[in-house]
């Protein structure tokens, strides 16, 4: 039995390999994707494109606009002279937010009076405009605060110190809010599930769809040996890929690495008994390596989107809520990010990893018995 | 070229299609389920951020700061806390993002004038949430104390005060700031990514490996009607998506539509015909059903997902991406579609990334006619 399981391993990595392209498609496409994530999926706000339409161009009107450039969040990027301009610039999205002081705005202000600034946002990208939002907002009060200060001086002949709240915000685990470091760590369990999902599926129909399949079945393989023979190559390819991902967040995108990655590993291993089996179910119902595509795509895409991978579970409704439980990427992403992040241990993960023990162990089963049925 | 053969090369390419009813209802209901998951169940928005509260002061003013809090829909108290360890617990646990911690003398040193620190604790794990809870949190600190500082001139000076500067906020296109009136518009780029890549990267690819292609080759069919028979099915199947999720769009989850949806259906063709022949290139060239997939998906799915600008905005990434941003077709049509949703704005303003999909749409097509050979190697 083992030889024979030893001859289907040979076979199967012959035929992964035998092709540099599909070698490419193991070892660099990962890599390709962690880049891209760790660079492009981010939702940091920074330098947002502004238009300045001051038409008071007073020393307090240009203060206000010094202050928002100063804080590092706005860049101007157009001056703007006319009322006309302001439509046509944000209709081509040439500026983000476009701030509009009137006339009169410095005179009110050294009255004693109330003087309105205008903040005109794009709204199409809404994460982003209610981050500008914020920021604007605080800035302003902060250049609000100080003028009243400096009334009430006048009021009270000499300095009148107010009770004021500091609010001392500190982050942890990701103290400089990268979102690289949220995000690279979820790249891996993406690439994992990807891997073996759609390469097993797809690997396994081929054999049916180009008919070698027949060849397998008159030989003295038998069902499990044969299962084994499709999973193996692709777990360890996985776990080199799990390898190589930490690698280059570690050293490239310097994500921090704060737990035991033997714990890692081991929690690979439990998400890949959830992923290869529903790899092996969705080849057991498909007769195509199209059929098996869509489906495995078909599983994965709302599984990578529930998952909290980018979108929190927390804003979810509550019925999806529920859904996310049956989804063994949350609990891995959980395990990953905690492990990464924030250097917890078993203790604290326990119940996610028993979570995706017990997945693993109901839909490996499933899938192999639905397998040896499929394939008597 | 002859128009019967290509429709005869259509035809085929209809029965293959409508043979496998399972591909087709997928490559229908994937499409569905994106628009339901992005329209009811994802988004970015952060409220009820769940929150801790450790108050060693228990005063009159610490419990009218609390309030502050707990009155915006920003934060939902998950519970009081007694000490440092269960703040680090909630935190750790993942039953807290958020941890208030008011110090013991929060009220006397607010009295007598001096500035107070309150410490914030936030998982920054997930660093959009962190940042946008942060910002909610600063302004509503901020306008405590201000509350304080009008208070307390009106106080001495007998008279009503008003804040200085009043920043008065307008939100265009989209004022509520519903991030599904953006994310579902730049949805339909993605949604034809997805029938280019998961069906049309696979059909000349699998001829090959199931060896029809060798008929095909001995038939008189030329290369330039092989394709465009090839391309008409997926076309149709791309259209009939665009017209769902426009359909869906406006009655299940009234995205404003403010432009003309002719212009949505016209440029949705052009773009059609280019991510079309980007999978039909695929798969010609790699002739293998398992390497197109994975290529398609790199190719296609992936940057329109993630470098087009749909979910995450093109500025905030490092500008040597910014630039390959330009090389991604995606981005022109989610910027066209963003445009005539929520802009309402028609083909001046738009002129530029039309021209630029129409150019795209011409170098795939002739590109894939030029790849594909009619010969056995």
């Amino acid at each position: 039995m083992l030889e024979r399981i030893k001859q289907i391993l040979i076979k199967e990595f012959i035929q992964i390999f035998r092709d540099p392209r599909s070698r490419g498609v193991v070892f660099v496409m990962p890599i390709l994707q962690v880049i891209v994530f760790g660079y492009a999926v981010t939702t940091d706000v920074k330098h947002v494109a502004t238009g300045i339409y001051d038409r008071d161009n007073s020393i307090s009107s240009r203060e206000v606009v010094a202050r928002l450039v100063k804080s590092g969040y706005f860049e101007v990027k157009e001056i703007v002279s006319q009322e006309a301009q302001v439509r046509e610039l944000l209709d081509r999205g040439q500026v983000q937010a476009l701030v509009r002081i009137n006339k009169g705005f410095g005179q009110s202000l050294s009255a004693g009076g109330k003087a309105p600034v205008q903040l005109i946002v794009d709204g199409t990208d809404s994460n982003t405009a209610a981050i500008v939002l914020n920021y604007a907002g605080k800035i302003v009060a902060q250049y609000s605060q100080e003028i009243l200060a400096d009334r009430s001086a006048r009021l009270f002949a000499g300095r009148q110190p107010f009770g004021r709240v500091e609010l001392e915000s500190r982050a942890w685990f990701n103290e400089n809010l990268e979102s690289r470091n949220f995000y690279v760590p979820g790249v891996i369990a993406l690439l994992v599930m990807l891997i073996t999902l759609l390469l097993t599926s797809m690997a396994v129909v081929r054999e049916k769809e180009i008919g070698t399949m027949e060849q397998i079945m008159v030989t003295p393989i038998t069902p499990k040996e044969f299962i084994l023979g499709k999973t193996v190559p692709f777990t360890l390819i996985s776990f080199i890929d799990v390898i190589l991902i930490t690698l280059v967040g570690v050293y490239w995108f310097e994500v921090p690495i704060r737990g035991n990655l033997l714990l890692l590993l081991l929690a690979t291993g439990l998400y890949l008994m959830t992923t290869l089996g529903a790899g092996l179910l969705i080849s057991t119902v498909s007769r195509t390596q199209q059929q098996a595509m869509m489906s495995a795509f078909f599983f994965q895409f709302p599984a990578v989107l529930l998952s909290g991978f980018v979108f929190p579970i927390a804003n979810m409704p509550e019925v999806v809520q529920w859904l996310t439980f049956f989804n063994p990427l949350r609990y891995f992403l959980v395990i990953i990010r905690g492990i990464f992040l924030k250097g917890v241990g078993v203790n604290i993960l326990w119940p996610n990893m028993l979570a995706l023990a017990v997945m693993g162990l109901i839909v490996l089963w499933t899938a192999s018995k639905r397998f040896r049925k499929t394939m008597a | 070229m002859n128009w019967m053969r290509t429709w005869a090369m259509a035809r085929k390419e209809f029965i293959h299609i409508f043979r496998d009813p399972r591909s087709l209802g997928m490559g229908i209901a994937i499409p569905m389920i994106m628009l339901i998951l992005f329209g009811y169940a994802l988004t970015l928005d952060v409220d009820n951020v769940p929150m801790v509260i450790w108050d060693q002061n228990r005063s009159q003013a610490s419990r009218e700061f609390i309030s502050h809090f707990l009155g915006s829909r920003y934060f939902s108290l998950q519970a009081f806390v007694d000490n440092y360890r269960e703040v680090k617990q909630a935190i750790d646990s993942r039953r807290a993002l958020v941890s208030l911690i008011i110090p013991p003398d929060f009220a006397g040193c607010l009295a007598s004038g001096r500035p107070t620190p309150v410490q914030l604790i936030v998982d920054g794990s997930d660093s959009n949430t962190a940042t946008i809870a942060m910002g909610y949190a600063e302004v509503i600190t901020m306008t405590f104390s201000q509350d304080i500082a009008l208070k307390e001139i009106q106080r001495k000076g007998g008279q009503v005060v008003a804040n200085p500067i009043d920043l008065q906020p307008r939100v265009w296109f989209n004022a509520d700031l519903e991030s599904r009136n953006y994310i579902i518009p730049g949805l339909i780029a993605v949604i034809m990514m997805v029938i280019a890549a998961l069906m049309t990267s696979l059909t000349v690819a699998r001829e090959w490996e199931q060896g029809t292609m060798e008929q095909l080759i001995s038939t008189p069919v030329k290369a330039q009607e092989l394709i465009l028979g090839k391309l008409f099915p997926y076309f149709m199947i791309g259209l009939f998506d665009v017209l769902l999720a426009v359909l869906m769009g406006e009655f299940l989850f009234h995205v404003p539509l403010r432009g003309n949806v002719a212009l949505i259906f016209a440029q949705a063709a052009i773009f059609l015909i280019g991510t079309l022949s980007l999978g039909l290139l695929i798969s010609i060239v790699t002739k293998s059903q398992l390497l197109a997939s994975q290529l398609a998906m790199v190719a296609t799915f992936l940057p329109a997902f993630l470098l087009s600008g749909f979910a995450y905005p093109i500025r905030s990434m490092p500008q040597v991406l910014q630039w390959i941003t330009y090389l991604i077709p995606a981005k022109y049509f989610v910027t066209l579609l963003k445009g005539i949703y929520l802009k309402g704005v028609g083909p001046r303003v738009l002129m530029v990334e039309g021209i630029f999909l129409a150019v795209f749409g011409l170098i795939m097509f002739v590109l894939a006619n030029k790849k594909f050979k009619k010969k056995l190697t």
